[in-house]
């Protein structure tokens, strides 16, 4: 088994705000990520598909193909994007990378029939990053 | 849904790696330039790795500000420019970042219960790091 990592970038704004929660709630626990008015980062999305190498061509997946997929599935639906408005998953659910990590796993996972998607990591800051697995 | 948070933090510190059950000859064969006595230095980059269900009504596995404060008060703040040598934490091992690692899981491991502790990395410079996640094997 190989497992392979494909990087992507893409830039969106988002905030965090739960209608069940009062005014001061959503200011407690989501601090400065909940001002109305949004904000933004730049993401790093990395893709990790395993599979066994091909024996003709050396290859776990077609590139070209997780490419496509990543590019029309996440990047082209995200980037440059308001989350929170412009992205059906995050109308009622609160685009925390966490969340963003489990969107984009369940917008690859029945895409990909080049590989079998094994991890999908989001880098929110440098700093801060997000793993998904799938369902355990 | 389970998912897993990483969270980067820095400190610098200094030690020595000299082990007393060893000759002066042998600390110097299996430490090299690490057994200096008047040690040296590193700019730590530790990763911190908690894992948990996704909370449906936040988002959130645990909330950042609760595994900031805790790791910059119980990690950070008590190793950063310190020396480890000297630390009660390491009176019986030898700080090598093999140790430091566990040191660091064992302390989130018993103080920080706002999300399960999946995993510790930790970064000596850019082309060493290591990895502890309580004995278990690494998840990837």
């Amino acid at each position: 088994m190989v497992y392979l990592t494909r990087k992507a970038e893409f830039s969106a704004s988002h905030f965090y705000h739960n209608d069940e929660f009062t005014a001061e709630e959503n200011q407690r626990i989501f601090g400065k990520c909940n001002n109305p008015n949004g904000h933004g980062h730049n993401y790093t999305l990395e893709v990790t598909v395993k599979g066994q190498v091909d024996q003709r061509s050396g290859f776990v997946v077609d590139l070209k193909q997780l490419k496509d997929v990543m590019n029309r599935e996440v990047i082209e639906a995200m980037d440059h994007r308001h989350l929170n408005k412009e992205v059906a998953e995050f109308r009622d659910r609160i685009p925390t990378t966490e969340n963003l990590a489990i969107s984009i796993w369940n917008r690859l996972k029945p895409k990909l029939q080049v590989a079998e998607l094994h991890r999908v990591r989001v880098y929110e800051t440098p700093d801060l990053f997000v793993d998904f697995y799938g369902e355990e | 849904m389970k998912a897993y948070l990483t969270r980067r933090y820095k400190f610098s510190a200094s030690h020595r790696l000299h082990s007393d059950s060893m000759s002066d000859e042998e600390n110097r064969s299996v430490y090299g330039k690490c057994n200096n006595p008047h040690g040296h230095g590193h700019n730590y980059t530790l990763e911190v790795t908690v894992a948990g269900q996704v909370e449906q009504k936040t988002g959130m596995i645990c909330n950042l500000v609760d595994l900031d404060s805790f790791v910059q008060k119980n990690v950070v703040q008590h190793f950063d420019h310190e020396n480890l040598n000297v630390l009660a934490d390491f009176s019986a091992t030898v700080p090598t970042t093999e140790n430091l690692c566990i040191e660091v899981y064992n302390i989130l491991e018993e103080g920080f219960h706002h999300a399960s502790v999946e995993k510790v990395r930790m970064e000596e410079t850019m082309l060493n790091s290591f990895e502890y996640a309580g004995g278990r094997e690494l998840r990837t």
